[in-house]
C-alpha cells in the first residue's frame, strides 16, 4: 500500500452503493425458483400442486426475507447477488429432496432439510448480528485450529464415531448425526487466515532462488508439512479423500495468495503428487489404501466395476440419469433418480441432471460460479489482510467441494464422498455454509461500507507535503 | 494491493475448473449419453422402452397381440388375447429385450420408432404424448388359422406338429400353427419371478412349446418331397403326367446290395417294370421316384430343390431374441453319389424340410411354377389406424415352367381323387395333394406324419403342408392321408368357403 501514491489513492476509492433494493428484487426470483420447483415437483409426481404449498412457501419465504431484512440492518453494503443465488440453490435442494421422499415414500428427508436451513438461516442471522466486525476472529487463530483438530478426530474416537460406506466421518450422539468435517472447513480457513496474516512476511522474504523459482526456507515448511500429515491423518484414518484433499488445497492456495510465491504451489504440487503416488503403489498392501485405489480404478472404467462389490453401481447410476435426462432432462416425476443411492445427498447433481437436464446442471454450476466470482471480488476490495484471505479462503474452499463433487458426480474426476453445498441433505453441511455465507456478507460490507469520514482537511495534505520538503 | 495478483490467478485457475465441470456436463449429457442410453445395463432405457404404449398386432380388424394400460410402473401390459393359438406368429414381448416373432421382426413399427411413422412420432411430440406404437396387420386368415389349430389339436393324445398354410398366388401366410403351443401372456407378465418360472418351465418341457415348428424345425419330408422329384423328372422332358415310368417291387439303388440298398413300396402295386406315373404318384411309389432320382441326376435333383426354397433363407417375419430370423434352412444335401441321389428322392437321406418350406413346394406348383416368397405382414398402420405401407407380394423363384406344373399338378390331382391323399377330397372342388411318412432314422423315434396340398387345383387359392411330428397314434398306423389329410382338408375348406 505504501507504494501507491496519495493522488492515486484518491482516484482509486470506489463508492459502492448498498444495492438492497436489487438484492430484494433478485430474492424475489430466487423464491420463485425455490417455491415453483416445489410445485412442479408436485404437479409432476402427484398429478397436482402439493397441498402445504402455502405453508412450505411461507415457511421459505419467511427465512428469506429475515435473512434479506437482517443484511438491510445489520450489513447494509454487504454483496447484494450472494443472498439470493444461496437461496435458489437451497430452494431447488429442498424441491429435489422432496421429490426423491415422494418417490421413496418412507423417508421425509425434505421437511428435516427444511429444519436445518431454519437452522442455518438462524445461524446466519445470528453470525451477522453478534460479528459486527470479521477481524475480531483473528484472534481465535490458534483456538479455532486446534477446534477444527479436534473436530476432524472426533470421528475417529470410539463410541461416538460413526462409519458410512467405508467413511469415518460421522459422529453421533443421541439420535443426531453430525459430520464435523463440514464445520472444521469454517474454522480452518479462519484459523489458517490468521496464522498467514502474521506470518507471512517472513514465508515471502526468506529463502532461496533455484531455477527461477523462490523457494522457501526449510524450517518455513514446518506448517506446511504439518497441515499435509493432517490432510493425510484425515485421508487415512477416515478414508475421507475429498475432505483430506479440500484441506490440503484450501491451505496451499491460502499459502500462495499470502506469500505471492508460486515456490510453495510447486513445493505442495510435489507433496500432492508424492502422496497420491505413495497412496496408489502402496495401495496393494495397506489395507486401508485399497479404498482409495479402488476408486481410482472406477473412475478409470466404471462399467467394468457395474455389478460388483465395492462397485461403481452409484455412479455409473448416475451417469445412466443424467445421460437420459439429455439436454432438457426428463421433467419432475418422469425420471427413475431413486435408482442412484444416496441420490438426496452426495449424488443429488445426478437427479438434477435426470429430470431437470443439462440445462438445470450447467445453471447450477453458474450458480456456484457466481458465489465463488463474488467471494473472490470480496477478497479482492477487501481493505485488511485477514479479510482478504478469509474470504479468499471461504471462496476457495465452496470452489473446490464442488469441482470436487460435481467433478466427481459427473465421472470428470475419481468420485470422493463430499456434500454439494446448499443443495445435498444434510444438517452440517448446510448450516455450515450458510455461516460461510454470513462470513462472506461480513467481510463485503466491510469492504464496501463507505469510508468513515476522517475530515482530513485539505490544508493538512499540504501541510504534510510542505513537511516532507523541509530539508 | 497486495495479494490481488494471485488472487487473481486463483480466480482464472478456479474459472478454468467450473469450465471444465461445464465442458464434462455437456459431454456427458449430450455427446456420451447415447452410448450410455444403449448400454444393456441401463434399467431407465430398458425399462422406458418396455412402459411404450406399443402398437397392436391385428388379424383383420381383430387384435392378437395388444398393450393393455396398467398402474405398475410399466404403464403398460402386452395381452395376448387368444394366446396359444397364435403364439407361433405373435411371439411374445417379455421384459429386458426378451422379444419374439412378429413382436421382433415389427419391433420398430410397434414400439413406433420406424421411420415409416416418423410424422406420427413429430405430432407425439408437439403433442407432449410418448411415442405411440403403428399397428401391424398380419396375412393370417383367422378361420384358416383357427381350423388348423384346432385340427392339430383334435388328435389322439400330446399332438407334436405345426400346419402351415400359404396363398400361393401371393406367398401371404394365411395360417402358420404348432403343437403343443404355449401361453405367450404368462411370459410377458410384469411379475417378473412368475414370468421366469412360467419360461424356465416351457424351456425345460420335453415337448419343446417354444419351438416354433413351422419354421424352426427341419425333418425328413418323405413322401412329400415327391413333388420335387417329380418336377425334376417331367422338367428333364422325358415325361409328362400319362407318361410309363419305370417302376416294380423292389429297386437296388446303384453300387449297394443286400437290405440295406434295396428300396420297396411297402406293398402297393407299383407295376411290373414300368408303372403310369399318375400311379406311381397315387401310390406313392418309391422305386419310381428312387429311380427317377438317380436317372435325373444329383445336380438336377438338386437344382430342382434349390429353385424351391431349400438351400437359402427367404423368411424373416419371424425372429428370436436375437433379431435372426427363425426360419431354419430346409437342406437338400449336394454332392451325392446316386445311391444317396436315390434315397433323396423319395424324401430320405439328409433331405430336411420345415413344414414352411414344404407348404411353398405346394404352393410353387399351385401357382405355375411360380413360387412366391412368404410374408406374414400384410400392412403397417399408424397410431390412428391409417395405412402406412402394405407389403408388395414378391416373386421368390421359377421352379418350374407352367407346363411342367400343370403335369405335376395332375399327377397330384389323381392321388387326392383315386390315392393315398383322398382322406383331403372336398366335394365338388379339384384337389390336389400328396402324403408322406417319413422315416425319423432313429429306432425309438416314431416317423413323421406329411401332407401337402392346394386347392382349387386349376387355380390355387389356397396351399396347405401339415407336419405331424408324433401324437398318440400307434406306430404301425401312422399315415400322412390318414392323419393329415384330413387337417388339410378343413384348412382348405376354410379357406375356400368364405
Amino acid at each position: 500500500m505504501s507504494a501507491i501514491s496519495p493522488v492515486r489513492a484518491v482516484q482509486q476509492v470506489t463508492v459502492f452503493r448498498s444495492r438492497r433494493g436489487a438484492e430484494l428484487v433478485l430474492v424475489v426470483l430466487a423464491l420463485a425458483v425455490g417455491i415453483g420447483a416445489y410445485a412442479a415437483v408436485g404437479l409432476g409426481v402427484d398429478g397436482h400442486v402439493p397441498p402445504d404449498i402455502l405453508g412450505y412457501g411461507g415457511w421459505l419465504a419467511g427465512l428469506i426475507i429475515a435473512a434479506h431484512i437482517t443484511i438491510r440492518i445489520v450489513a447494509p453494503y454487504a454483496d447484494p447477488v450472494l443472498l439470493p443465488v444461496v437461496a435458489a440453490l437451497n430452494g431447488l435442494g429442498l424441491a429435489v429432496i422432496h421429490r426423491l421422499d415422494l418417490t421413496r415414500g418412507d423417508t421425509s428427508f425434505a421437511s428435516k432439510q427444511l429444519f436445518w436451513m431454519t437452522v442455518g438461516v438462524g445461524l446466519f442471522v445470528a453470525t451477522l448480528v453478534f460479528l459486527s466486525d470479521h477481524r475480531a476472529l483473528q484472534r481465535f487463530t490458534y483456538t479455532a485450529g486446534l477446534a477444527a483438530v479436534v473436530l476432524l478426530l472426533l470421528p475417529l474416537a470410539p463410541g461416538i464415531g460413526h462409519e458410512v460406506n467405508g467413511a469415518r466421518i460421522w459422529i453421533r450422539a443421541g439420535g443426531l448425526s453430525f459430520q464435523p468435517g463440514e464445520v472444521a472447513k469454517v474454522l480452518l480457513v479462519i484459523s489458517f487466515a490468521g496464522y498467514l496474516v502474521l506470518h507471512r512476511d517472513a514465508l515471502a522474504l526468506a529463502g532461496r532462488r533455484v531455477a527461477g523459482v523462490d523457494l522457501p526456507r526449510g524450517r518455513d515448511l514446518g506448517p506446511i508439512l504439518a497441515m499435509w500429515l493432517v490432510s493425510l491423518l484425515v485421508l487415512v484414518a477416515q478414508r475421507d479423500l475429498g475432505s483430506g484433499l479440500l484441506f490440503f488445497g484450501l491451505f496451499l492456495v491460502m499459502l500462495y495468495v499470502s506469500t505471492e510465491r508460486a515456490g510453495w504451489l510447486v513445493v505442495g504440487g510435489f507433496l500432492f503428487v508424492a502422496g497420491v503416488m505413495a497412496t496408489y503403489v502402496l495401495s496393494g498392501s495397506v489395507g486401508f489404501l485399497t479404498h482409495v485405489r479402488n476408486r481410482f480404478d472406477i473412475w478409470l472404467d466404471p462399467m467394468a466395476y457395474y455389478d460388483r462389490t465395492p462397485g461403481s453401481f452409484q455412479l455409473v447410476e448416475g451417469l445412466f440419469g443424467m445421460s437420459w435426462g439429455g439436454l432438457i432432462g426428463r421433467g419432475f416425476g418422469e425420471g427413475r433418480p431413486t435408482r442412484v443411492p444416496y441420490a438426496e445427498s452426495d449424488f443429488i447433481m445426478a437427479a438434477i441432471g435426470e429430470e431437470l437436464g443439462l440445462t438445470a446442471v450447467m445453471a447450477v454450476i453458474l450458480c456456484y460460479g457466481l458465489i465463488v466470482e463474488r467471494g473472490l471480488r470480496i477478497a479482492l476490495i477487501s481493505r485488511d489482510s485477514f479479510g482478504k484471505l478469509m474470504a479468499m479462503g471461504l471462496a476457495v474452499s465452496l470452489a473446490l467441494q464442488v469441482f470436487t463433487v460435481i467433478g466427481g458426480v459427473t465421472r470428470l474426476i475419481p468420485l470422493t464422498g463430499l456434500t454439494t453445498p446448499f443443495l445435498s441433505y444434510g444438517g452440517s453441511s448446510l448450516v455450515a455454509n450458510w455461516v460461510i455465507v454470513a462470513l462472506l456478507l461480513r467481510i463485503s460490507d466491510h469492504a464496501r461500507r463507505p469510508l468513515p469520514d476522517l475530515s482530513v482537511p485539505d490544508d493538512q495534505d499540504s501541510l504534510n507535503t510542505q513537511v516532507m520538503r523541509l530539508p | 494491493m497486495t495479494m490481488n495478483k494471485p488472487i487473481r490467478t486463483i480466480a482464472i485457475f478456479l474459472m478454468a475448473l467450473f469450465a471444465a465441470l461445464l465442458i464434462n456436463a455437456t459431454y456427458l449429457q449430450y455427446y456420451a449419453a447415447g452410448r450410455y442410453n444403449d448400454d444393456a445395463r441401463n434399467r431407465r432405457v430398458v425399462d422406458a422402452e418396455f412402459s411404450r404404449q406399443r402398437g397392436a398386432i391385428l388379424v383383420g380388424r381383430d387384435p392378437v397381440a395388444v398393450s393393455v394400460k396398467t398402474d405398475d410402473l410399466y404403464k403398460y401390459q402386452r395381452s395376448y388375447p387368444k394366446p396359444e393359438l397364435y403364439a407361433g406368429v405373435t411371439g411374445y414381448f417379455a421384459y429386458g429385450g426378451a422379444i419374439t416373432g412378429v413382436e421382433k421382426s415389427q419391433n420398430d413399427v410397434l414400439s413406433g420408432d420406424d421411420s415409416r411413422l416418423f410424422v406420427n412420432r413429430l405430432i407425439d411430440l408437439l403433442g407432449d404424448k410418448g411415442p405411440q406404437g403403428g399397428d401391424v396387420e398380419l396375412t393370417i386368415n383367422p378361420k384358416a388359422q383357427k381350423a388348423a389349430y384346432d385340427a392339430l389339436t383334435s388328435l389322439p393324445g400330446n399332438v407334436k406338429g405345426s400346419v402351415v398354410a400359404l396363398e400361393p398366388s401371393t406367398g401371404k401366410i394365411l395360417a402358420l400353427v404348432n403343437t403343443p403351443s404355449f401361453n405367450p401372456n404368462k411370459i410377458a407378465t410384469h411379475d417378473f419371478a412368475a414370468n421366469q418360472k412360467a419360461y424356465d418351465a416351457l424351456n425345460a418341457d420335453p415337448d419343446k412349446p417354444l419351438l416354433n415348428r413351422a419354421v424352426q424345425m427341419a425333418l425328413p419330408p418323405g413322401s412329400t418331397f415327391k413333388l420335387v422329384t417329380a418336377s425334376a423328372a417331367i422338367s428333364s422332358g422325358k415325361y409328362d403326367a400319362s407318361s410309363m415310368v419305370p417302376g416294380g417291387p423292389t429297386y437296388q439303388l446303384p453300387q449297394t446290395s443286400g437290405e440295406s440298398g434295396l428300396i420297396d413300396n411297402e406293398g402297393r402295386d407299383c407295376g411290373a417294370k414300368t408303372v403310369k406315373f399318375t400311379q406311381a404318384m397315387e401310390n406313392s411309389c418309391n422305386t419310381v421316384f428312387a429311380q427317377l432320382a438317380v436317372q435325373v441326376g444329383a445336380d438336377a435333383m438338386q437344382q430342382q430343390a434349390e429353385a424351391f426354397g431349400f438351400n437359402s433363407s427367404w423368411f424373416d417375419d419371424l425372429q428370436g431374441t436375437n433379431g435372426k430370423t427363425s426360419l431354419a434352412t430346409s437342406t437338400f444335401p449336394k454332392d451325392m453319389n446316386p445311391p444317396q441321389t436315390g434315397q433323396s428322392g423319395i424324401g430320405q437321406f439328409e433331405v430336411r424340410a420345415t413344414p414352411l418350406q414344404m407348404a411353398m413346394v405346394a404352393a410353387g406348383i399351385a401357382n405355375q411354377g411360380t413360387v412366391m416368397k412368404p410374408y406374414l405382414v400384410n400392412e403397417v398402420q399408424s397410431a390412428d389406424s391409417d395405412t402406412v405401407a402394405t407389403t408388395e407380394p414378391e416373386k421368390l423363384s421359377e421352379a418350374v415352367t407352367p407346363a411342367t406344373a400343370r403335369e405335376v399338378t395332375k399327377l397330384l390331382v389323381a392321388t387326392v381323387n383315386d390315392g393315398t391323399a383322398s382322406p383331403a377330397a372336398i366335394t365338388g372342388i379339384q384337389v390336389a395333394g400328396k402324403t408322406g411318412t417319413a422315416q425319423s432314422g432313429q429306432e425309438d423315434v416314431p416317423p413323421y406324419a406329411w401332407f401337402v396340398s392346394f386347392a382349387p387345383a386349376d387355380n390355387a387359392k389356397v396351399a396347405v403342408a401339415v407336419m405331424i411330428e408324433s401324437a398318440d397314434i400307434p406306430r404301425d398306423d401312422i399315415a400322412g392321408g390318414k392323419w393329415g389329410g384330413p387337417i388339410a382338408k378343413k384348412v382348405m375348406e376354410a379357406v375356400l368357403n368364405q
